[in-house]
């Protein structure tokens, strides 16, 4: 069977491959190569060795995006995983309404990230004009502007996952337990976090990840201001592309980081989470 | 007994009013786009009133100045049209290299899992190089980009799928005198259908939002989507129009209210399905 299907492969395989070849292989092994060149187009691309990654190193503004998003990252894996822990606890306790809440959290889910940035820029200036001031002349009020919007927008997606994860918990495992004598938080402590393990894996490496990865939200909501102090690694990257002529090859070489990055606290994320997972 | 019924009772009342929090954001949009522009800034959280009410005006100058409504029918050309092509190019290939077990086949396998990862920052320079090149800055080859950078997820997904179908149906269809492509059409698209829902739904939500890779790829003097022409409103383009922005966001979120609410159920199942895949 297997030589039958080999002989169609010009059908089942060829269009993938090209397209996956020119929009992810080609891209990316270009990418590597010219983190390595200074470069205006591919042309005229001349190898200068390791003195991108060095600018991109000495570049204040990348530094301070880079403790920027990963501090965003952090506060908001807690902010979202944890209220969206407690929601999906509160609504599989058969509560009046249920699936009508579940619609709503989950909505915001669904609608862009340039279009939420602008919703919600409207919703924030709102608030601060009384106060005389701007989401754009602080960067801490971009910071939790931030966090607001992507909970606001994430919540309901990790709290699908939740759900998901509880309802498979075997009812017989937690009568035992409260046969047994365990209190309520024994219960959640002892018995129902360790069997969410791996939906507490997959909503936390989502989170942390897209924490990193955010662009849309960040260009729309605040577009780096006050001066970039609120810009994120993502769009400090897209700005060293477009914005200054001359550092393609920078630009590049902070993109090389960038993916490292987010592949590395992708894993360790991934292993940290894995080994408290229980056999059921 | 009593004393749950009113923990409920309360429970209840409580998400009742985080829900109407919750939607609150989009309200505020809703009732602002109604307003005339020069007062949106000034009070956002305002009802319109007699002085401020301005009607249909701020929709008429979205669709008339700023194309909205082509931009809607580019977006929707775009994802229908590549979601189409990624679940039947994906499944396809996804089938062979599960079924075709050589160096090559598990090599693309371990390539489509390493996309996934990849941060869209990392190649978008030299992507919009190479779609430059090549001249797919249009619709037509961005269906083309798409299949290419959302592979990696859809084939993931349908291989999954595929090593959970027992071989031998698609051994007896064989035997019967199926061609590998009839066998695939009429024996396993069809047990695959509940993954082509999941693998749609994710790929429509990330195709139909995303403003990064076409903003990067398509020439924008022509065609704009609508992520783009919302940020080209707010670009630094003349002055900027605060009341058809409003009216902007709120046709943009109608669409995915509409497509939510009709579809919700295969939603939410293809978000469980791809996270635990994921």
């Amino acid at each position: 069977m297997e030589k039958a299907i080999k002989r169609y492969f010009p059908i089942f395989l060829l269009p993938t491959l090209i397209a996956f070849t020119i929009g992810f292989i080609v891209p990316f092994i270009m990418g590597i190569w010219l983190s390595f060149c200074e470069f205006t187009t591919v042309t005229d691309a001349t190898f200068v060795g390791l003195s991108n990654y060095i600018k991109a190193f000495q570049d204040p503004i990348f530094l301070h995006s880079f403790w920027y998003t990963a501090l965003f990252a952090v506060v908001s894996l807690v902010v979202i995983n944890v209220i969206a822990f407690a929601i999906a606890l509160a609504l599989t306790q058969k509560l009046r309404g249920t699936n009508i809440f579940r619609t709503v959290f989950f909505m915001p889910n669904l609608i862009g990230g340039i279009v939420l940035g602008y919703i919600w820029q409207l919703i924030f200036n709102g608030l601060l004009a009384p106060m005389a001031t701007a989401l754009n002349l602080n960067e801490w009020y971009g910071f939790w502007g931030l966090i607001i919007l992507v909970a606001w927008q994430q919540i309901g997606y990790m709290m699908i996952i939740y759900i998901a994860g509880l309802q498979s918990i075997p009812g017989d495992v937690m009568e035992a337990a409260a046969i047994d004598g365990a209190s309520g938080p024994q219960r959640l402590f002892k018995v129902t976090i360790p069997m969410m393990m791996p939906s507490i894996t997959i909503c936390t490496f989502l989170s942390v990840v897209n924490g990193f990865k955010l662009f849309d939200q960040n260009l729309s909501l605040t577009a780096g201001e006050p001066s970039k102090m609120s810009e994120m690694l993502a769009l400090n990257i897209y700005n060293t592309f477009y914005g200054r002529t001359g550092w393609e090859g920078v630009g590049q070489a902070k993109a090389v980081v960038f993916f490292i990055l987010v592949v590395a606290i992708g894993l360790i994320q991934l292993k940290a989470t894995r080994s408290k997972e229980v056999q059921q | 007994m009593k004393r749950k019924q009113r923990m409920n009772r309360l429970g209840t009342g409580l998400f009742t009013f985080i829900s109407i929090f919750y939607v609150l954001p989009v309200v505020v949009v809703l009732f602002n786009s109604f307003k005339k522009k020069s007062y949106i800034n000034l009070e956002p959280f305002k009802l319109p009133n007699e002085t401020t009410f301005t009607g249909l005006d701020n929709y008429a100058t979205a669709i008339n100045q700023y194309d909205f409504l082509k931009a809607v029918g580019w977006t929707v050309f775009i994802t229908v049209g590549s979601v189409i092509v990624i679940l039947l190019c994906t499944s396809m290939c996804a089938w062979f290299i599960t079924r075709v077990r050589t160096r090559v086949t598990r090599a693309i396998y371990i390539l489509c899992v390493f996309s996934m990862v990849v941060p869209f920052q990392m190649v978008m320079f030299t992507l919009s190089l190479v779609t430059d090149r090549l001249g797919l800055g249009t619709p037509w080859g961005l269906i083309i980009i798409y299949l290419g950078f959302g592979a990696g997820l859809a084939v993931f997904m349908f291989c999954g799928f595929v090593k959970s179908i027992p071989i031998e149906i698609e051994e007896a269809a064989m035997i019967d005198g199926c061609s590998p492509i009839r066998t695939f059409f009429s024996v396993v698209l069809p047990i695959m259908k509940p993954t082509y829902i999941s693998v749609g739904i994710l790929e429509t939500m990330w195709i139909w939002n995303d403003f990064l890779l076409p903003y990067l790829t398509l020439d924008i003097k022509k065609y704009k989507t609508i992520s783009i022409v919302i940020q080209y409103m707010k670009g630094s383009y003349g002055r900027v129009d605060m009341g058809a922005i409003m009216a902007a966001l709120i046709m943009a979120v109608i669409p995915v209210v509409i497509f939510y609410l009709s579809c919700q159920k295969h939603i939410i199942k293809g978000v469980a399905a791809g996270a635990v895949k994921g």
